[in-house]
């Protein structure tokens, strides 16, 4: 479809992180290139596999990269930091590695082969690209919000698959700024929430998330913006173990708000709704 | 755990330069990817402690702590390390060594709040922590 983008939800889109395919959806409807979900896709596994031999852990996002070109599609969509990640890595794995890609293709049942020629996106980089269009379109200025952009790694490492600088990034800076609200900087934005670990090592990711929330609020934000359903959960649920309680939003989330569109936020543990009545952004 | 078999069984270095595609002897002790991981408070040795051990072929060293385990793979080391070392690589080719002998870390029936998390979490521990 012309306009649109061939989204890849991925499996936390469709259940814990229900708001931020919504309000990513209403917001993209909103400026006229809506999200599409792809007819077919699989999960991608989550983390990447790093070992040289094991090409096994990359049939999954190659087998997503088969969907989109099946489609006619050359560029894929993803909302999820983590998704991104591993689709890209072993996306960009199979482009540099012929024999990589021919035992895959090998592998698959996939008629034809894999050519190679998908591109990965994450919605950020095309956030980016229509900030100016977003600028224009906002009724609701978040002109009283201070927020703290948080990268997390998934985004921004390893340095194959970074979409901004990896030590310096400023794509959610710009997108905020046009949105009018005030850019709070935390020194701790590209450091990790903890990911995983919090299935098991759930005072890991409180440290974390202690270290992480500490900078942000002493620098004066009134809430976190990110881009990843893990690190959402992270820094919303464990802040329960700080002395804070800082919203933790979706950028689409904020997007939304300022482009006066009706959302739900029902994934959230922290009110996010309190800041957002009290600075007038929402009755 | 049976270390001792494992690491009898398998030239330890070899096996890691082998899956993780880098040269442990590039390394210089530098710290740096200590000095910019955020997880380093919760490791039993610093990681290029764990480099150490390998080359010198101290591999119960390795095996009987933590490092690999509470690295997350943020590559924060990898982007930072002056020698170009992919350090994530090299944590990941132990924790395979491991997991590929059997060994699992993670166990299903020890996690207590599957309902309340996020399902990329569940599916990118046990991605990490099982065989």
């Amino acid at each position: 479809m012309e306009d649109s983008y061939l989204y890849y939800p991925g499996c936390t889109l469709k259940t814990k992180a229900k708001d931020y395919e919504s309000s990513a959806m209403k917001v993209m409807e909103e400026l006229g290139r809506p999200l599409v979900e792809m007819d077919d896709w699989y999960c991608c596994g989550a983390m990447q596999s790093l070992t040289e031999d094991d090409i096994m852990h990359q049939i999954a996002p190659i087998r997503t990269m088969c969907c989109a070109q099946e489609q006619g599609e050359e560029k894929v969509v993803t909302l999820c930091d983590m998704c991104y990640n591993v689709l890209k890595q072993a996306n960009e794995r199979m482009k540099e590695n012929e024999d990589d890609l021919e035992t895959m293709n090998d592998f698959l049942d996939e008629d034809p082969d894999y050519e190679g020629e998908v591109e990965v996106h994450h919605l950020l980089e095309i956030l980016l690209e229509m900030k100016d269009e977003i600028e224009d379109a906002v009724t609701n200025s978040l002109d009283d919000l201070n927020i703290a952009p948080y990268y997390g790694c998934m985004l921004l490492r390893p340095d194959n698959v970074a979409i901004d600088e990896t030590e310096d990034p400023e794509m959610m800076e710009e997108i905020l700024g046009s949105l009018g609200a005030e850019v709070i900087e935390n020194p701790k934005r590209t450091e990790c929430c903890g990911s995983y670990h919090t299935v098991n090592r759930s005072d890991i990711v409180e440290k974390r998330v202690e270290d992480i929330v500490s900078y942000a609020v002493n620098e004066g934000a009134d809430a976190i913006v990110l881009s990843c359903p893990l690190c959402q959960f992270n820094l919303d649920f464990h802040q329960r173990a700080t002395e804070f309680e800082l919203p933790v939003f979706y950028i689409t989330e904020l997007i939304a708000l300022a482009l006066g569109l009706d959302i739900e936020m029902e994934n959230h543990k922290i009110d996010p709704i309190s800041l957002l009545e009290e600075k007038g952004i929402k009755e | 755990m049976n270390l001792k078999k494992l690491t009898r069984d398998i030239d330890f270095a070899d096996k890691v330069e082998e899956l993780s595609g880098q040269s442990l002897n590039a390394c210089i002790q530098c710290g740096t990817c200590a000095a910019g991981c955020p997880f380093v408070e919760d490791m039993d040795i610093l990681p290029e402690r764990v480099f150490k051990h390998i080359i010198l072929g101290d591999i119960e060293k390795v095996l009987e702590h933590n490092t690999m385990w509470i690295c997350a793979a943020c590559y924060t080391c990898s982007v930072r390390c002056p020698r170009d070392i992919d350090i994530a690589k090299i944590m990941e080719a132990v924790r395979q060594i491991v997991l590929r002998a059997n060994i699992d870390r993670a166990e299903v029936d020890e996690v207590d709040n599957m309902e309340e998390l996020p399902q990329l979490a569940v599916v990118g521990c046990f991605r990490k922590e099982t065989g």
